[in-house]
C-alpha cells in the first residue's frame, strides 16, 4: 500500500528520523529489559543453551520429535484432502439431501475445537480397542486434525467452485458435458488450481495444530523438548528451540503459499485466494 | 432403558458444572478479542505505515506469532512472563494466570486480526487514497478518516473467522493452568467412560451453539456494511 | 500437455504416500523380526515384546537420557520382567505421564506401569496393583536458602506448584493450608523452573521424586528436599484389570529385595542426592493381589 503515503519530502524525512530512531529505542528497550531480566535469573547462561551446539538434543530428541510432527502433519494432509473432495463434491452436488447433509457435516467439525476431538478421540478409540494400542495417539491427532482441516478442505473446493466465471461452466455445457462431468472436468480442477495458495497456508495450520498431540501423549516436537529440558534444568531453553523449528518450517510453507498464489493465475479462470474462506460466508449460501 | 440412560447422562451435569466451565471459555474469548483486536489494529497501522522501523516490527511480530503453535505460547506465557520476568497481572493467584491465558490468546491472535485487517485495507481501492493524498491529508488523517474505516468494514468476515478461531483456542487455555471446557471433558470422560460419545457431543455442541451465531452475526454485519463498489 | 502433468504430479504424490506407507509397514516387520531372532539370546523364555510405561522426565525415577532409559523405577522394571522372561531388548518403553497412566492401561498402550504410581482405593477400581515395591512420601522441595518453610502447614498464602491432577497438592489444600496458591503445570521440570526463578516457594510431590530433581547438575545447590515427608505412598507395579500377572510380578519383586538387588538400586539411581528412603517402611513386602 506504498500509495497510502506521498513519497517522503525533505521535512517528512527528518521527521521519520526521529520516528524511526523512537521506535528503535521502544522496541530495543523492550528487548534490553527482558533479556536484563532474564539474565538476572540465569535463564541466559552458556551452560544451559550450549546443549544445543551439541548431538544430543538433536538425534535423541528434536529430530524425532520433528519427524512425529511431520508425520502425523503429513498423514493428516493426505486424509484431509481425501474427506475434502468428499464433502467438497457433496455440498456441490444436485441432490438436495446430500448438499445440505455434507453441508452439515462440514459446518459441524469446523465449530468444533480440534483439541476437543483429539481428546475424544483419543479416550474413545482407546476404549474400542479397533487399533493398535501404542498407534492410538498418532490416529487420534490425525482424526482430529482431518475432521477440521478436511472441513476446511471441503469449503475450499466449494468456494472455489462458486469463484469461477459463470461461463466456464455454461460453456461446458454447451459443448455436451453433463452436469457431473462439468464439475469433474472443468470447475474442480480449476477451482484447486485458484485455491492451491490457501491449501499451502492451511498446511501451517495443521502443522501447528499437531503440536496440541502433547496433550494425549504423542511424543511430538513439543512433547520431545519438554522432555529434554526436563533432565537439563532448560525447559524454557528447549521450547525455545522447539518454536524456532515451528516457524522457519511454517514460514518456509507461508512463503510458498504467497509464491504459488503469484504463479497459478493464469491457470484457472477463477481467482487465487490466499487464506482459506471464511466460515462465515458459508453459512447460508448453499 | 433409553430413559435410564438419559436420566444416568443428566445425573452428570449434577456433578459437574459444564455451564460454568463453558462460561470460563466465553470470559477468555471476550477479553482476548477485545485486547487482540486493539493490538492487531495498532500492529497493522504499523505494517502500512510509512516508516521503516515500524513496518518492519510489526511484520516480524506477526512472521514470529503466527507460525508458533499457541501450545508454545502458552506455556512461555506462565512459564517466562510470569516464571522468569515477574509480570503479575492480579494480586490473586488464579485471576493472573486467567489474565496470561487471555494475554497468550490476545497476543497470538492479534497476529490474525492485524493480516485480517490488511486484507480489508487490500479492498479499498487505491483511488481512495489517492483522494485523500490529493486534498492534501497526510499519513494519519488519511489512515484514520478513510483508510481504516473502509478497511474494518471490508473486514468484517476475516475478523469474523479470527474471531472463531479465538473461540474455539480458548480450549488451549488449559495450557495456563486455567480450568475451562476441554479439561472438565476429560475428567467428565475419564469418571463415566460408558457415556464418552454423549460427553462428546454435549461439549461439541456447546461449541456449535456459540460459533454459528458468531459466524450468522458477523455474515449479516459484513454484508450489511459491505461497501458496494 | 498442461492436464497430463497434473495427473502426473497427482500420480507422484500418490506413489510417495504409498510408498510412506509401505516403507512404515516395512519398519514395523523389520523391528518385530529383529525383535525375534535377539530373543533366543536375549535370556528371557517369554515371546514378542512387553509394553512397559514409565516416567521419561523424571530424573533419578524414570528418564530418557539421550537414548537411555535410567532411573529407579526403570531398573526396577527391567528386573522384574527379566524374571517374567523378557530380556532388556524385549522391552518397549512407553511414556506414562501422571494424568494419562490409568488411560494407558485401560486402552492397552502398556502391559504395566513402573511410574511412581501410588496404589490408591480409587485407582484400584480402575486398574490393578502389584507390589508396592517402594514407600515414599509427599514432601516439599524448596530454595536452597529457603528455611521458612519446613513442611506444609507454613504454605498458607504461599505458591505452591504441582502437575496436574496431583493429590499431593490437593492434600496441601484440604488438610494443612487451604490458602495455599495452586499453580498446576504438565511435568515437575517446569515447576521446578518456577521455583528457582523465585516465583513459586514450594513443590511438592513424592519425596524421592523430588530428591531425584534435586540431584539434576542444573539444579543441585539451587534447591533442597525439606525431608518433612506428610504422606504415606505405597509405589506399585500399575496392571490392567484383567492381567495374569500380579503373582509372578510380586515373586520377582520379594526377590530383589531379599538378594540385595533393591537397595543397589536405589543407592545407584537417587543415593547420589543424599537422599535416605524411610527405613521404618522401605523395603515394603507386596500386598496380597486380589
Amino acid at each position: 500500500m506504498s500509495t497510502l503515503f506521498d513519497v517522503p519530502g525533505p521535512v517528512a524525512r527528518r521527521r521519520m528520523v526521529w520516528v524511526n530512531i523512537a521506535a528503535t529505542v521502544v522496541v530495543a528497550g523492550i528487548g534490553v529489559w527482558v533479556l536484563a531480566r532474564l539474565g538476572a535469573k540465569g535463564q541466559l547462561d552458556a551452560a544451559l543453551w550450549k546443549p544445543f551446539l551439541t548431538a544430543n538434543p538433536w538425534t535423541n530428541y528434536l529430530i524425532p520429535g520433528l519427524v512425529e510432527t511431520l508425520k502425523a502433519a503429513g498423514i493428516s494432509i493426505v486424509t484431509s484432502a481425501v474427506y475434502g473432495f468428499v464433502f467438497g463434491l457433496g455440498r456441490l452436488s444436485s441432490s438436495k439431501i446430500v448438499r445440505t447433509l455434507s453441508g452439515g457435516v462440514v459446518e459441524f467439525f469446523r465449530a468444533v475445537p480440534v483439541l476437543l476431538m483429539m481428546i475424544f478421540f483419543y479416550l474413545g478409540l482407546g476404549q474400542l480397542r479397533i487399533i493398535e494400542p501404542s498407534d492410538v495417539p498418532l490416529v487420534a491427532v490425525v482424526l482430529g486434525l482431518t475432521f477440521y482441516n478436511g472441513s476446511v478442505f471441503a469449503e475450499l473446493i466449494r468456494s472455489g467452485v462458486h469463484g469461477l466465471p459463470k461461463g466456464q461452466r455454461e460453456a461446458a455445457l454447451a459443448v455436451g458435458l453433463r452436469d457431473v462431468q462439468s464439475l469433474r472436468l472443468i470447475e474442480v480442477p480449476q477451482a484447486v488450481i485458484a485455491m492451491l495458495p490457501a491449501i499451502a497456508s492451511q498446511l501451517v495450520v495443521i502443522l501447528k495444530d499437531t503440536a496440541l498431540g502433547v496433550i494425549i501423549t504423542y511424543p511430538e516436537l513439543l512433547d520431545a523438548a519438554r522432555r529434554y529440558g526436563s533432565g537439563n534444568g532448560n525447559i524454557l531453553q528447549s521450547l525455545v528451540v522447539a518454536a524456532l523449528i515451528f516457524i522457519v518450517i511454517n514460514y518456509g510453507l507461508t512463503k510458498l503459499a504467497e509464491m504459488l498464489a503469484g504463479r497459478v493465475g493464469r491457470r484457472t479462470a477463477g481467482k487465487p485466494q490466499a487464506e482459506a474462506p471464511t466460515l462465515v460466508t458459508a453459512i447460508g449460501k448453499d | 432403558m433409553d430413559d435410564g440412560f438419559l436420566q444416568q447422562f443428566l445425573s452428570l451435569f449434577d456433578e459437574f458444572d459444564v455451564l460454568a466451565a463453558f462460561w470460563v471459555n466465553i470470559q477468555l474469548t471476550f477479553y482476548a478479542a477485545i485486547l487482540a483486536l486493539v493490538l492487531g489494529t495498532v500492529l497493522a497501522i504499523m505494517r502500512i505505515s510509512p516508516v521503516p522501523s515500524l513496518r518492519w516490527a510489526g511484520s516480524t511480530y506477526v512472521t514470529l506469532l503466527r507460525n508458533t503453535p499457541l501450545t508454545i505460547i502458552m506455556v512461555f506465557c506462565v512459564l517466562g512472563l510470569w516464571g522468569q520476568l515477574g509480570l503479575t497481572l492480579s494480586p490473586d493467584f488464579q485471576t493472573n494466570f486467567f489474565r496470561l491465558a487471555v494475554l497468550g490468546l490476545s497476543v497470538y491472535h492479534a497476529a490474525f486480526v492485524c493480516e485480517a485487517l490488511r486484507s480489508g485495507v487490500n479492498t479499498v481501492p487505491v483511488g481512495q487514497a489517492e483522494a485523500a493524498r490529493a486534498i492534501g491529508l497526510s499519513f494519519w488523517p488519511a489512515a484514520r478518516l478513510i483508510i481504516l474505516p473502509q478497511a474494518f468494514r471490508g473486514s468484517v468476515a476475516p475478523l469474523g473467522n479470527v474471531l472463531i478461531a479465538l473461540t474455539k483456542n480458548s480450549t488451549v487455555a488449559a495450557a495456563a493452568s486455567v480450568a475451562e471446557a476441554s479439561g472438565l471433558m476429560k475428567t467428565m470422560i475419564e469418571f463415566r467412560p460408558d457415556v464418552i460419545l454423549a460427553i462428546f457431543l454435549t461439549f461439541a455442541l456447546g461449541f456449535v451453539l456459540i460459533v454459528v451465531p458468531i459466524g450468522l452475526a458477523t455474515t449479516s454485519l459484513s454484508r450489511r456494511l459491505a461497501v458496494s463498489r | 500437455m498442461r492436464r497430463g502433468r497434473l495427473v502426473l504430479a497427482l500420480a507422484a504424490a500418490a506413489t510417495l504416500t504409498l510408498a510412506g506407507c509401505s516403507s512404515d509397514g516395512g519398519d514395523d516387520t523389520d523391528t518385530d523380526a529383529g525383535a525375534t531372532s535377539e530373543e533366543t539370546e536375549a535370556s528371557g523364555g517369554a515371546e514378542g515384546t512387553i509394553k512397559i510405561g514409565i516416567k521419561f522426565d523424571q530424573p533419578g525415577l524414570g528418564f530418557q537420557d539421550g537414548s537411555e532409559y535410567t532411573g529407579f523405577d526403570v531398573d526396577v522394571a527391567k528386573f522384574v520382567a527379566g524374571e517374567l522372561g523378557y530380556g532388556e531388548d524385549q522391552i518397549e518403553w512407553v511414556q506414562s505421564p501422571s494424568a494419562q497412566r490409568e488411560t494407558l492401561l485401560q486402552n492397552g498402550q502398556v502391559d504395566m506401569i513402573f511410574a511412581t504410581y501410588s496404589i490408591t482405593d480409587k485407582r484400584k477400581e480402575v486398574v490393578s496393583f502389584a507390589g508396592p515395591y517402594f514407600v515414599a512420601g509427599q514432601d516439599l522441595l524448596v530454595a536452597a536458602d529457603d528455611d521458612s518453610i519446613t513442611g506444609p502447614q507454613d504454605l498458607e498464602g504461599k505458591n505452591l506448584c504441582s502437575v496436574t491432577g496431583s493429590t499431593s497438592a490437593q492434600r496441601i489444600k484440604d488438610e494443612y493450608a487451604a490458602g495455599t496458591n495452586l499453580l498446576e503445570q504438565p511435568g515437575y521440570a517446569e515447576c521446578v523452573t518456577a521455583l528457582t526463578a523465585g516465583t513459586v516457594d514450594a513443590v511438592t510431590t513424592d519425596d524421592i521424586i523430588l530428591a531425584g530433581l534435586a540431584a539434576v547438575p542444573a539444579n543441585e545447590g539451587k534447591v533442597k528436599v525439606v525431608g518433612n515427608p506428610f504422606s504415606e505412598e505405597n509405589y506399585g507395579v500399575g496392571i490392567p484389570k484383567e492381567s495374569d500377572k500380579c503373582e509372578a510380578i510380586n515373586e520377582a519383586i520379594t526377590k530383589m529385595i531379599d538378594d540385595g538387588t533393591w537397595q543397589e538400586l536405589l543407592d545407584k539411581n537417587v543415593g547420589a542426592s543424599g537422599y535416605k528412603a524411610n527405613e521404618d517402611l522401605n523395603p515394603p513386602t507386596p500386598a496380597a493381589c486380589a
